[in-house]
């Protein structure tokens, strides 16, 4: 038996930014699962049912995400053309990616499920297809260099990492009817550890970084002084302050980052240690706990990922650098 | 296809906006409505326009900035389009071929019939050029009025951009900046021309020319400091009577 991996996709289009208060936060917050399509060495109980749970919990988070991102578009009836461009942008191949992870997965389900067979091929493809996917996300956001606080090495790994530490919390949960695990206990310590850090180095270094643009820089006239918007072009709203402009979340982003980490990442680190140390019903209702905090705490902070992000576009509507 | 062009024609076509001329009129921001409500963009939806919040689908907006501290502060009015960059992210990140950049002539247009309304194109230009037609579902963003320029039913001198042919100052300038011996690529050299954020690495075509240096004296316009008297001061009774009360 070999290792299994998690998975985690997201909304593989861009999301509607909570930039007013009658938006909804993204819905890639709930997209953002791994699906643990699992096959562990004797990590992980063989039984069917378990496979049968933890896959149908995977696939369905995937499905789920692969819809929302749909329903946002547009033009819904037209999306099977983002599947076109896979050669140069990152939008595509993450749908190419998502879609193709369907196959080795479902090879993966069958095979053991109906078969009773866990196929280390299967597994492993099925692991890599949803590894790539998750990068390919993460670039979609890292790639865009109008926003300085996405274009920048953190995004990769805070992708990866979150996207592990949702898998291996719902795994933790999922498995615990099968008995004790504690490679899988071990696993959602170590990963929300390296989640939380990898957060709270991506915080610091956004906090620290200086202006990539200026109004100097984005009018050209920098040269002659201080440039301060004197007119805005129109009297209300228009779509581009819509999406990009202002957002509440950065007005208690400070609060919302700290109730990310005690509740998001501090309380399932500590729960997810319980199993470790005592097993039967403590270590079950830890994890049981562990999961959906762990949950809030990704929504939280991917939601101050895009409320915290500062467009080049707002230089132009008074903001004096990014 | 979102790939930008592989052997792209040295023929660069833009605009060059002089911020030293601009008065701020809206003029080329409501000729460039008008036209392209018309075009093949058509509608440029407005939603709401009678209401106390409307919002509308512009392909060209005037700020007005005050640049610089008390006597060296002025207004700097500043028209807002797409710059036809020749490293255009908004037709890379495309996923479905809707956004493309022309190799003939660099222009960045959206086929609106491919367009799925993502809305990553927007993300991806850090001028705002683009904006969503809400009503439509797609993208719309300035075609450089392809629908004028190549307009073979127009009398030549009328083929250029609305926002050109309307400005009442001739603040704006069309033409191929690809070609150094343009009209346009002579007056970005002369003035100084120069890219907006350049460090974002998109390379704009469109070029913007700074305000010239504030003139601090009229010595320059020719006119003696002070005026001589037009004719010779007045003798007798009168000059006697002026003498006195100048005392």
């Amino acid at each position: 038996m070999i290792a299994a991996t998690a998975s985690s996709l997201e909304n593989p289009c861009i999301p509607h930014y909570p930039s007013s208060s009658s938006r909804p936060p993204p819905a890639r917050a709930t997209a953002c699962w791994p699906s643990s399509i699992l096959a562990p060495l004797d990590v992980l109980p063989a039984d069917w049912r378990f496979g049968f749970v933890a896959l149908a919990l995977a696939l369905g988070a995937i499905t789920v995400g692969l819809l929302a991102s749909l329903f946002h578009l547009g033009h819904r009836e037209r999306a099977w053309r983002a599947l076109s461009q896979w050669r140069s942008s990152w939008l595509s191949r993450e749908g190419v990616a998502a879609i193709a992870t369907y196959l080795p997965a479902a090879a993966f389900g069958i095979l053991w499920i109906f078969l009773g067979k866990v196929s280390v091929i299967a597994g492993a493809l099925a692991a890599l297809c949803a590894i790539v996917t998750i990068c390919c996300t993460a670039m979609i956001y890292q790639s865009l260099k109008p926003i300085p606080r996405w274009h920048n090495g953190w995004v990769l790994p805070n992708y990866l990492l979150a996207a592990l530490m949702s898998g291996a919390l719902c795994l933790a949960l999922v498995v615990q009817p099968f008995g004790p695990h504690p490679g899988i206990s071990a696993l959602a310590v170590a990963a929300v550890a390296m989640a939380a850090i990898a957060k709270v180095g991506y915080w610091r270094a956004i906090d620290g970084e200086s202006a990539t643009s200026t109004s100097g820089t984005a009018t050209g006239l920098g040269h002659l002084g201080e440039v301060r918007l004197f007119e805005a072009p129109h009297t209300s709203q228009n779509y581009l302050l819509k999406e990009m402009g202002f957002a509440i979340a950065r007005k208690h982003a400070i609060k919302l980052r700290r109730i990310a980490l005690v509740a998001g990442y501090g309380l399932p680190f500590l729960l997810s240690i319980v199993p470790l140390l005592a097993s039967g019903w403590p270590g079950s209702i830890a994890a049981f706990l562990a999961a959906p905090l762990g949950m809030s705490g990704i929504f939280v902070e991917r939601w101050l990922f895009f409320a915290e992000a500062k467009h080049a576009v707002t230089l132009y509507y008074g903001r004096s650098a990014i | 296809m979102t790939s930008l062009p592989v052997q792209p024609s040295p023929r660069r076509l833009g605009l060059v906006i002089d911020l030293d001329i601009c008065v701020g009129c809206h003029a080329c921001a409501v000729n460039c409505k008008e036209w392209n409500s018309g075009g093949v963009s058509a509608p440029l939806t407005d939603l709401l326009p009678y209401d106390a919040e409307p919002d509308g689908v512009w392909f060209n907006r005037v700020h007005t900035y005050e640049v610089g501290e008390g006597a060296e502060g002025r207004t700097v009015h500043f028209p807002r389009s797409c710059l036809h960059c020749a490293e255009p992210a908004c037709v890379t990140v495309c996923p479905t071929g809707a956004s493309f950049k022309r190799a003939e002539d660099g222009i960045v247009l959206v086929d609106e019939d491919l367009c799925i309304g993502c809305k990553l194109c927007s993300w991806a230009c850090p001028y705002g050029a683009r904006e969503f037609d809400q009503d439509a579902g797609v993208m719309k963003k300035c075609t450089l009025c392809i629908d004028r320029i190549y307009n073979e039913t127009f009398a030549p001198e009328d083929r250029q951009p609305a926002c050109v042919a309307t400005c009442p100052a001739s603040a704006r300038h069309f033409g191929d900046l690809g070609d150094p011996t343009s009209d346009v690529s002579r007056l970005v050299a002369n003035r100084g021309g120069y890219d907006l954020m350049p460090e974002m690495g998109y390379a704009p075509t469109n070029k913007y020319l700074p305000p010239r240096p504030r003139q601090q004296s009229a010595g320059c316009t020719g006119a003696p400091e002070k005026l001589a008297p037009a004719a010779p001061a007045p003798g007798g009774l009168l000059g006697w009577l002026d003498r006195l009360l100048s005392r």
